[in-house]
């Protein structure tokens, strides 16, 4: 246990004996638990392909409601609306706000141009009312995040390759959002053809320029990258979702049943759903909500405050100039 | 790490927020251990200032109080001024990195004159909240990454006399109490008796409470810890001793200090308090700490100094302005003032210039005055020369006259004088 000083270059003894700075970890759980969190996810694929079944399986419990059942009416409609459901969950004393934001419309019509424009348009208006609040003079004490978090885009299990508008919407909006892709209802798929559509899909994306999650500049020490390497290698994941249950060699699982057997969702020999989940939820939920915060947050940001003009240090932010010399720095920094 | 852009669930934000019960395991129980492993490869950062008089027992607190060494040398008494002398050290406990920096003030309560001695100090907490707000108003920021160096709690030393605080104390605190967390402490506590110890603390505390200063006080939002923080606010301030000797106790080696009567042990809860302000300030309440830093004293701090500027949330008529629009209208009479100070500049640029050249003109109609008297004086003078000159030249003809006719006479006397001596010779 080593110790070392910065600035005055002086080396330190060894710490002897118990201080309880590990502590500190115990502090930051309970302070976790006891707040709560946020956490805003978008689904956009076209109709049919899965996708509230998806999030129900995902977050076992009826988040989305399906707009395959019977009492349903809507009408296919004619521009993307998108429509956002809230719940709160709860799972061993950790509280959280699960956003679902649905966006049905994308994909279905004729003519689908531009039908990523009202999906850009909400998430943006997502980042504005965060930046306008943090602006504020009087603050929140925390301030509500409505930023999506994770886009998850739902592609129809071809086989073959992407489809113009897969390409169009992922790169647009992967420069502002953490995509997801996956390949939905994937138990049309073979193994094999899975993995070649995988291989297929993958050339793609790097060729067309798109940073799908997790994006390979973000990594920040070299486990960070070995074990997101991994992830990236088997993106996009071939998925599966259900809410019934069923008996397997006297378990009850999750799956689909057909004439053929029964496709067992939580396992990953059938399909990976338990990769996403675990991606989504178990591993990455942090990381993905400090992406969001750290990167894509702030690139709007600089983006509207240069726009506007607000740069703070032309007003002469400090009154007093700082002694050492720190107000001459952060004004020639600030001038892009 | 930032636990900031989280809420509380449950309070409405909006319609249709349901809760739903889950049918199986989901798995985000694991969110904050994702959070602390993050927290872990970032390592943690905590600002302690110590205020006390030079001698009361800082350095040696602190050096006790995280098990090391860290090399402060002996101040002088004779400090013109208070200064702050921070330094900055990386500690870690398994696999805890904490980057701790320590503020001393050096040569408080050494000078004659004690009126601004909290200044300094004020000063320094401000500079640090002033630093992380130029940081938060960037365009292009990093604050995640950002050396936090603002104050998270603030150890204020008081003197074991036993009667009752210095007004110094007072003050300093009282100036303090909105910008930093306070955790007084008795230093030395050795020196009081117990029941002495007990009254000290009473009169201090209602002195405290009569000043009004807000000192900090553990939270008890959490039922975790409510308890053993209400216990410990009621014990308030920690009477501590300090001590890196170790002496030998029984049969184990303690921190204490060793005196002919006896030996003061510093983790013996019933000698002193020490134990409890580990506990208090590192173990139990070093996150709330932060916390309250960020979300108390520095959104003042923020608040006040944005307001000073002239930036409001409402305008005259209590609509509420967006900080894009009074930036706007800030900017328009900054550039506005920018444009007259210029306009006045230049005015009084060319009104200098015409005074100038008035000046010159007005010199040069002078020098041209004596040239013309010089010239006068010049052709008086010419001309009085030249009459001499006249007479002169008058005097000199008459002369050449007379001298012309003196010659004559003389030549013809010359020749009648001849005439008469040729006549006598014959």
């Amino acid at each position: 246990m080593l110790v070392l000083a910065l600035e005055n270059h002086t080396v330190c003894t060894d710490l002897f004996g118990y201080v309880g700075i590990e502590a500190v970890l115990d502090q930051m759980r309970r302070k976790t638990m006891k707040v709560g969190l946020e956490f805003n996810i978008m689904v956009v694929g076209q109709s049919g392909l899965g996708k509230s079944t998806l999030v129900n399986t995902l977050f076992k419990s009826k988040v989305s409601r399906k707009s395959c059942t019977p009492n349903c009416e809507e009408k296919i409609s004619k521009t993307v609306k998108l429509h956002s459901v809230s719940h709160v969950i709860e799972e061993k004393g950790m509280k959280m706000k699960l956003t679902v934001i649905d966006t049905p419309g994308f994909g279905d019509q004729i003519n689908n141009e531009n039908c990523w424009e009202p999906i850009v348009k909400h998430i943006n208006e997502q980042y504005e009312k965060y930046l306008r609040e943090e602006l504020h003079i009087n603050r929140k004490r925390r301030i509500p995040d409505s930023r999506v978090h994770c886009c998850i885009y739902f592609l129809p299990a071809t086989g073959h390759r992407l489809r113009p508008i897969d390409v169009e919407f992922m790169k647009r909006v992967g420069k502002i959002v953490s995509i997801v892709p996956v390949i939905a209802k994937a138990d049309t798929l073979t193994i094999e053809e899975r993995q070649e559509f995988k291989e297929r899909i993958r050339q793609d994306l790097a060729a067309n320029g798109i940073r799908v999650y997790p994006q390979k500049e973000y990594d920040d020490d070299p486990e960070e990258r070995i074990l997101n390497d991994r992830i990236r290698e088997s993106i996009p994941f071939a998925v599966v979702g259900t809410d019934k249950e069923h008996q397997v060699n006297g378990n009850k699982v999750l799956g689909r049943k057909t004439k053929w057997g029964i496709i067992e969702v939580e396992n990953v020999a059938h399909c990976e759903f338990a990769n996403l989940r675990d991606l989504l939820i178990r591993s990455h939920l942090q990381d993905l909500k400090d992406v969001t915060h750290n990167i894509h947050y702030e690139t709007y940001r600089v983006r509207r405050l240069n726009e506007s003009n607000m740069n703070f240090s032309e007003l002469g932010l400090s009154a007093r100039p700082l002694e050492n010399g720190t107000a001459d720095t952060s004004e020639s920094e600030s001038h892009l | 790490i930032s636990l900031r852009h989280q809420i509380v669930p449950g309070h409405n934000q909006g319609q249709g927020v349901r809760p739903l019960s889950l049918a199986g395991h989901v798995g985000f129980d694991s969110l904050p251990d994702q959070l602390v492993n993050k927290s872990i490869c970032q390592g943690f950062c905590f600002n302690i200032l110590c205020i006390g008089e030079t001698g009361i027992g800082k350095s040696t607190l602190m050096d006790t109080l995280f098990n090391t060494n860290f090399e402060n040398l002996e101040s002088s008494h004779f400090e013109p001024q208070v200064k702050l002398h921070a330094q900055t050290y990386d500690l870690q406990e398994s696999n805890v990195r904490l980057r701790l920096t320590v503020v001393n003030t050096v040569g408080f309560g050494d000078q004659m004159n004690k009126q601004e001695s909290y200044q300094p100090v004020v000063d320094y907490i401000d500079r640090q909240f002033e630093s992380y707000l130029q940081e938060e108003l960037k365009i292009k920021r990093s604050l995640h990454n950002y050396h936090d160096s603002r104050v998270h709690a603030c150890l204020y030393f008081i003197s074991p006399s036993g009667h009752s605080l210095k007004s110094l104390d007072l003050v300093t605190m009282k100036k303090l109490d909105s910008k930093v967390n306070i955790i007084p402490v008795i230093a030395k506590a050795d020196t009081i008796s117990k029941s002495e110890l007990h009254k000290f603390k009473i009169k201090i505390m209602s002195e405290l409470v009569s000043n009004g200063v807000q000192i900090y006080q553990f939270p008890l939002d959490d039922e975790t810890v409510a308890k053993v923080n209400t216990t410990m606010n009621g014990h308030l301030p920690f009477a501590v001793v300090g001590s890196t000797e170790e002496v030998s106790v029984g049969n184990k080696m303690v921190k204490a200090r060793q005196y002919p009567w006896g030996v003061v042990q510093v983790e013996n809860e019933s000698h002193c308090d020490f134990v409890k302000l580990r506990e208090m300030l590192i173990c139990v309440n070093m996150e709330d700490l932060r916390e309250q830093t960020h979300t108390r004293h520095y959104e003042l701090y923020r608040r006040c100094k944005l307001e000073e500027m002239g930036f409001k949330d409402t305008d005259p008529e209590c609509k509420p302005v967006s900080l894009q629009q009074t930036y706007e209208a800030k900017r328009q009479e900054f550039l506005v003032e920018l444009q007259k100070r210029e306009d006045e500049m230049r005015q009084m640029f060319v009104q200098r210039v015409k005074e100038k050249e008035s000046e010159l003109k007005e010199a040069e109609r002078d020098l041209q005055g004596r040239f013309e008297q010089l010239k006068r004086l010049h052709a008086d003078e010419k001309a009085a020369l030249e009459e001499k000159k006249r007479l002169l030249d008058e005097d000199q003809s008459s002369f050449g006259k007379r001298r012309a006719a003196a010659q004559l006479l003389q030549a013809q006397s010359l020749t009648a004088n001849g005439k008469k001596d040729k006549d006598r010779k014959k």
